[in-house]
């Protein structure tokens, strides 16, 4: 059950314990973090469940994939080299305490 | 509208009830809520249930919400316990269980159901339909012990499945009655490449199939008599479309033709009950031409709507339709409605996998249709949002971004 944070365009943090295997979106759109908009549900197609990694995490997930770097282009959202769609990264142990911050619009 | 003793009822644990649970906790009415779904289950994600459930047996729901969110909303769930009649002139909802829940408001978001053939039940024990998760996880195991799948209909869903089951190592076959497939949904051209794509990938597609018959023994499909020839079968999934449910509505006398009638605020012939989602038949912005679509992005813009409604700041459905399929190595998505006569050009992408078919009728872009160009999607939803044509050669240089049009 890793724990992370994400912090609110507000500043405001939530803290959530997620479960091992789950995307990241999935944890955050499961408990109603305002902010991950997630149209599509995972599939990489919409760009709304776009989140700035914190810096200290960002070298530390797996590289995004193709269709990802693709919609990396379509964010709402200043596009950062920090920049990642949730739905595509899957929570384990190893991201026990990860910090992400959510941008200021998904649409 | 804030008194807490005017509840909004809703029908259906789909995608569109789901999406109007999440927009009415927003807004500060998850307390006046009461969603009614048939399933046991939470309101679930239901695409990856044709690609990454059916592929992964380790793979779970992926529910919109958690249980801890409904509470603290304040929304009272109704699992396993469905809708059995409205009592118009009362008010008030009926549930299997026995329960009875008055309304001030009361939403169908029922959805649509699997189609299946006279002559052949969906019991039999090796024919499948994809709707649920209950049919997702039972095509599953069904899947992991065929050697080969029959898939009747090459529409989105079947030939998604028929992908996933090709990628898993089965012989697929694919027996689609129309001369071309995905005959309802996307253009000849578009058509044309899946079918290319799906038969180079070792995929049996049989157009113009006809199926003459079957042979049913001991509770199991054994063959198919396809153009006169017989030929066994290990699984038949069918894919050959979905009904609206209606029967709710239709028993309480609204108005239904090809699912319940709506007007633009999506109010049925009922001004006290509304229908959003796969069942609702809308009328067209600006045609009226009346339409209905089984997509994510209708069941959240019709959420987003009802939820105007409710909240007596109506504003009229006119969001743009965009639809996606993943079918093994493509992706497909179109935004935009295919005109009935117009002009397509084709924008090219990074390789021949990879393009954009551009429709316009008269001067005006109308649809776009992309396989493998996300950024090319992203960009026509924004044009055809905004109402703008690029004129076709410079939109279909692909050396310039299309996004360069948007604003342009």
């Amino acid at each position: 059950m890793p724990d992370i944070t994400l912090i609110l365009a507000d500043g405001t943090e939530r803290h959530l314990a997620a479960p091992d295997g789950a995307s990241l979106m999935a944890a955050a759109s499961g408990a109603g973090v305002p902010g991950i908009v997630a149209e599509c549900g995972g599939s990489a197609m919409c760009a709304t469940c776009h989140v700035y990694v914190d810096e200290a995490w960002a070298g530390r997930l797996p590289a995004p994939l193709a269709n990802e770097l693709e919609m990396l282009e379509c964010t709402a959202a200043e596009r950062r080299p920090t920049s990642r769609l949730s739905c595509q990264i899957k929570l384990g142990a190893e991201l026990q305490g990860l910090v992400v911050r959510i941008p200021e619009r998904q649409q | 509208m804030s008194n807490t003793r005017e509840p909004i009822v809703i029908v259906g644990g789909g995608h569109a009830g789901a999406a109007l649970c999440g927009a009415l906790a927003a807004a500060g009415l998850g307390a006046r809520t009461h969603l009614v779904c048939d399933e046991a289950e939470l309101p679930y994600q239901r695409p990856p249930l044709s690609k990454a459930y059916l592929k992964n047996s380790a793979e779970t729901l992926q529910p919109h919400r958690n249980e801890d969110w409904y509470a603290q909303a304040g929304i009272t769930l109704h699992r396993g316990d469905a809708a059995v009649a409205i009592d118009r002139a009362a008010r008030t909802l009926a549930l299997r269980s026995g329960a009875t829940l008055p309304y001030a408001w009361l939403v169908l978001a029922t959805g649509a159901s699997a189609r299946t053939l006279p002559g052949l039940p969906p019991t039999l024990a090796n024919v499948a339909v994809l709707r649920s998760a209950a049919d997702a996880q039972r095509l599953r195991e069904l899947l992991s012990a065929a050697p080969s799948v029959t898939v009747l209909g090459g529409g989105f869903i079947g030939l998604e499945i028929a992908a996933t089951a090709r990628a898993a190592g089965k012989d697929v076959r694919v027996l689609e009655a129309a001369p071309r497939l995905l005959q309802r949904s996307v253009s000849p051209e578009l058509a044309a490449h899946v079918l290319a794509t799906h038969r180079g990938a070792g995929i049996d597609v049989r157009l113009g199939a006809r199926v003459d018959g079957f042979e049913i023994e001991g509770g199991r499909l054994a063959a198919l008599e396809i153009d006169g020839e017989r030929a066994s079968v290990d699984l038949l999934v069918m894919g050959i479309g979905a009904a609206p449910e209606t029967r709710l509505a239709e028993a309480a006398g609204l108005a239904c033709d090809n699912g319940v009638v709506v007007d633009t605020g999506l109010h049925s012939s009922d001004p006290h009950i509304l229908a959003i989602g796969d069942c609702a038949a809308f009328p067209e912005h600006g045609s009226g031409r009346r339409l209905r679509f089984e997509s994510v992005q209708n069941a959240n813009d019709q959420a987003r709507t009802a939820l105007a409604t409710l909240t007596g700041t109506p504003e009229p459905y006119r969001a743009l339709p965009w639809f996606w399929s993943e079918q093994g190595s493509m992706r497909l998505q179109m935004a935009g409605l295919m005109p009935a006569q117009g002009k397509r050009h084709r924008r090219p992408g990074a390789s021949a996998a990879s393009f954009s078919l551009l429709h316009y009728a008269g001067e005006r872009l109308v649809c776009v249709e992309s396989v493998n160009a996300p950024l090319d999607h992203m960009a026509a939803r924004k044009l055809l949002e905004a109402g703008l044509s690029p004129e076709p050669a410079a939109a279909c240089d692909a050396a310039r971004p299309l996004k360069q049009f948007v604003g342009a």
